[in-house]
């Protein structure tokens, strides 16, 4: 068990710089999710950590110690990849035993500790058996045992459920989770996958273009989403973006249009902005208290919620679309025109130019 | 799902085997055949008659000693070619492997001997290791090594394969590059996390996951060394000095068209069949089961 500190990390491949100063403090026992589109820099930032990548520039501390220069065998941490890396020529036994051979265990010790790794993975049947006689979520769980049974400070999972399929990523990331909390140990986890970053997560780095956006706790970001990126990255469906400017007591589209706003005080007339809504936070309202009315071009039934797509009465050319998750109850038909209300205290506005927060 | 390609013409099938079937026939069914019967013929000097003598031509060589001691040398020559040729080009594999800048340029280079036929890499070794012109030689003795291939036979061993094995190098090398290459790098990279030092990887780790290479690449290096060193031993020593080099193969060469005894040559030729065929069973039948993972 550990913190990491990072400080200032930067990569460089030759003379192009893919991760641009990332600073990060975790503390011990915390579950951080590194979340962002791929090419982001997420999996590189993670790498580092491992010692699989050097560090360009800035400083890693894991434990109090800086590890810049260790190798990864030195850095007191276990990975789980995202293809597993199981060793294909050994019994799922040795697998697991592997480390703990190399680090000179006695075979007791090993064998004590590889069965309480089983048993808390459930692979206890599989022990004997080569990884290809494995389904993906065995081997998922063996990697995870040969994680687990190094005893780390720190664990580092690299994007470890996407080849799963959807139902038992559902599953593995509650056990991740609760494996997580039982051992207490450390983890950085990275993924493109919002859902998995949201439940997983103490706290959340949303990586962007090798930047850290936000790192915050997963409702502080769903919240108060620090940029434009972060939010329409956070939250499904994404966060509804316009572009305009504000007038009196009015935002004003730039296609045409208008929204009434009662705390648009914070922004300075006339000054380009964008104003963000979450599906979620658009409700149906009497024509009497519309602050807009969106005229429905397609509608998605999920069931509980009823998605309707549309383009904002009296918003011409480009811009003005909207999504707005409805009650499944909603009875709603493409070409309605929908009265529909902002929650209070729901709407978020960010600089048109740099993108940050107002 | 099978997939199986069916003919509407009965007789086009057997149309296309034929050019196949011809090269295989023409080319190793009758002079095999041929092989079969003159072993059991005994002609005379001047190859006008031949008579039927069963089986006395391989009881003749079976209480041959120059015979069976050709035997061993063929062993010591193809197991010293063998565990050469596959170590050093394991050696230049990994290392190749490993290299970033230039990894082309190394690749070729290394593959380039290949290109170079038998008899050309023996007069090219012949030339630097012949004692009294040779560059190398010079240096040697110039260092009191007493080198002299022509008269030593341990001597001459040493140069056929270090020749031989310099010449398979490159090809071993490549299947080794490939092996190597195909072997999942976040692999090698848990294995590290672990704590494995990069000896301990290449043991652990890689050098099993080569095995299937490894099992090919032996295969192929035995029957290489066998039968395809042919031109090497008959361009750098024609099998002496004395006896000391000259393998099977040379022998079913010196012995039918150099000693003109056709009857001992084809029995040679038929046996060397079998050893190849028993060879090739052995290794199919009881290594491959434990290269599989």
């Amino acid at each position: 068990m550990a913190t990491i500190s990072i400080k200032d990390i930067t990569k460089s491949y030759g003379k192009t710089e893919v991760i641009h100063g990332v600073s990060l403090d975790v503390a011990d026992g915390e579950f951080i999710v590194i979340v962002g589109p791929s090419g982001c820099g997420k999996s590189t930032l993670l790498r580092m950590v491992a010692g699989l990548e050097r560090i360009t520039g800035g400083t890693i501390d894991i434990g109090g110690r800086v590890v810049n220069e260790l190798e990864p065998r030195e850095r007191d941490i276990a990975m789980v990849f995202q293809n597993y890396a199981l060793y294909p020529h050994m019994s799922v036994f040795d697998n697991m035993a592997y480390g703990l051979k190399i680090a000179g265990q006695s075979k007791a010790e090993i064998k004590q500790r590889v069965d309480k790794a089983a048993a808390m993975l459930q692979i206890e049947p599989y022990l004997e058996r080569k990884p290809r006689a494995l389904s993906g979520g065995q081997r998922q769980r063996v990697a995870m045992g040969r994680a687990l049974v190094r005893q780390p400070a720190v664990f580092l999972f690299d994007e470890p459920l996407s080849n799963l399929d959807a139902k038992l990523r559902v599953q593995m990331r509650l056990e991740i989770k609760q494996m997580q909390r039982a051992v207490g140990t450390t983890a950085l986890y990275v993924t493109h996958d919002q859902v998995e970053a949201m439940t997983l997560a103490d706290r959340l780095v949303v990586m962007n273009g090798g930047v850290a956006e936000q790192i915050d706790t997963p409702m502080a970001v769903y919240e108060r989403p620090a940029t434009r990126f972060v939010a329409g990255f956070i939250g499904s469906p994404a966060m509804n973006i316009l572009q305009g400017s504000v007038t009196d007591k009015h935002f004003a589209l730039e296609g045409g249009g208008t929204l009434a706003l009662e705390d648009a005080g914070y922004a300075e007339k006339g000054r380009p902005i964008l104003f963000g809504v979450r599906p979620e936070h658009l409700r149906l309202v009497p024509a009497a208290d519309a602050v807009l009315n969106l005229g429905v071009t397609a509608i998605e039934t999920l069931g509980a919620d009823t998605l309707a797509h549309g383009k904002l009465a009296g918003a011409n050319g480009v811009g003005g679309e909207l999504v707005a998750r409805l009650p499944g109850s909603a009875r709603l038909s493409v070409g309605d025109t929908l009265p529909l209300a902002i929650e209070p205290g729901m709407t978020h506005l960010f600089d048109a130019e740099s993108g940050r927060r107002l | 799902m099978e997939k199986r390609v069916t003919f509407d013409n009965r007789l086009l099938p057997y149309l296309l085997l034929t050019p196949q079937l011809a090269v295989t026939i023409v080319f190793f069914f009758w002079p095999a055949g041929q092989a079969l019967y003159q072993s059991l013929l005994l002609p005379d000097p001047f190859g006008l008659s031949a008579r039927f003598v069963w089986f006395s031509n391989f009881e003749y060589l079976f209480n041959d000693r120059y015979y069976l001691q050709s035997f061993a040398t063929t062993a010591v020559f193809t197991g010293f070619v063998t565990l050469t040729s596959m170590s050093v080009a394991l050696l230049l594999a990994v290392l190749a492997d490993q290299v970033i800048k230039g990894a082309g340029a190394y690749k070729t280079l290394l593959i380039w001997p290949y290109a170079v036929a038998p008899a050309v890499a023996g007069v090219m070794w012949l030339f630097m290791f012949q004692p009294s012109i040779g560059v190398l030689a010079f240096y040697m003795k110039a260092m009191g090594f007493n080198w002299n291939p022509v008269l030593n036979g341990s001597h001459a061993m040493t140069l056929v394969i270090a020749a031989a094995a310099w010449k398979q190098i490159s090809y071993n090398f490549l299947f080794f590059l490939a092996g190597l290459q195909a072997i999942p790098k976040s692999l090698i990279e848990a294995a590290a996390i672990d704590g494995a030092g990069k000896w301990h990887r290449f043991r652990t780790i890689i050098f099993p996951l080569l095995s299937p290479t490894t099992f090919f690449l032996l295969v192929v290096n035995i029957v290489y060394a066998f039968f395809e060193t042919f031109g090497i031993i008959h361009t750098m020593t024609a099998g002496g000095p004395g006896q000391s080099t000259t393998i099977l193969v040379y022998k079913v060469f010196s012995d039918g068209f150099v000693g003109q005894d056709l009857g001992s040559s084809a029995a040679q030729s038929v046996i060397l069949m079998v050893v190849v065929g028993v060879l090739t069973v052995i290794q199919f039948r009881y290594i491959e089961r434990r290269v599989h993972y």
